[in-house]
């Protein structure tokens, strides 16, 4: 009798072979997600939370409108 | 990689901001100048004579408006990322993201960054009184990452110990409390400030959820092409 895995070419190590393939996407995107979570909160704090003059005085609607403490 | 997570929140960001910009400058700005009436004292409340509750309002502003719908679009590019990397950990984890199910991922949103910090610092309007600004910002923030880990643990644990957990993450900051002002001195009527209220909470439940649609659409699609591009 035939080895099914021999018939289609697979020797059992394509199960590991996936779920290292799976970590490796997860391990390779958290540094991206990392910095594009910090960057988003780098630009909500700008936007929203900064209190300079100027960056207030042009976003104060926005500020008031989204629900951030204005002044 | 990275370019997946910056083009999907630049695009999912940018597009939600200008709709969300429009309804802003449609049904909350309205409501804001009304009040501004009241705080520069132009008009006044409970003065010598009854106040009509349609005063003219200064109409449309190109660089006033301009510059909000802008600062919009900025504001929700920094919302859009932060989604993205939550959605990514999400996928990692087993949900599906697409533009359907993003719908879910912007209510949550809304009410991490909205709801949560909104339910006892109520969206203002100019005017009010309010305890100093950099000890509202710090609860602020708190309220806002409790928020987060809490719908994190409801939607991702698998235990009473993490939905209990996320329980009193939710309630903590506002049995705790937020910075309150000394004494009322708000000189904008009641019913101008509730508006304003329920219209910024409003237009900010449909701001999140086109932002969470989005978002999952276009994450989605970015992983198609960088799949086809292999």
């Amino acid at each position: 009798m035939r080895n099914l895995k021999q018939v289609v070419g697979c020797d059992g190590k394509e199960m590991t072979m996936t779920t290292m393939t799976a970590k490796s996407l997860t391990a390779s995107r958290f540094v991206p997600a990392i910095f594009a979570a910090v960057l988003g909160i780098a630009l909500i704090t700008l936007t929203g939370h900064v209190q300079a003059a100027a960056l207030h005085d042009a976003a104060h609607d926005v500020r008031h409108a989204t629900g951030f403490p204005c002044h | 990689m990275t370019s997946r997570f910056l083009v999907s929140a630049l695009f999912a960001g940018a597009l939600a901001g200008v709709i969300i910009g429009l309804l802003q400058l449609v049904f909350v700005q309205p409501v804001l100048l009304h009040a501004e009436l009241y705080e520069s004292g132009e008009l006044v409340h409970f003065g010598a004579e009854a106040v009509s509750a349609h005063p003219v309002l200064p109409g449309f502003d190109l660089m006033r408006d301009g510059l909000s719908v802008i600062f919009t679009m900025l504001t929700y590019t920094g919302y859009a990322l932060i989604m993205v990397a939550a959605m990514s950990f999400g996928e990692d984890r087993g949900a599906r993201i697409d533009g359907r199910w993003g719908i879910l991922w912007g209510v949550a949103g809304f009410v991490a960054f909205h709801l949560a910090p909104g339910f006892t610092l109520a969206p203002e309007v100019p005017g009010v009184a309010a305890a100093d600004v950099a000890l509202r910002q710090v609860w602020w923030f708190a309220t806002v990452i409790a928020a987060c880990v809490a719908l994190w643990l409801l939607a991702f644990g698998h235990n009473w110990a993490a939905w209990g957990a996320a329980a009193l993450l939710l309630a903590a900051p506002h049995l705790i409390g937020a910075p309150e002002p000394e004494s009322f001195t708000g000189p904008v009527p009641t019913e101008i400030g509730a508006l304003f209220a329920a219209r910024a909470l409003g237009v900010g439940l449909v701001a999140w959820v086109l932002l969470g649609s989005f978002a999952g659409y276009f994450w989605q699609r970015e992983g198609e092409h960088a799949a086809q591009a292999v």
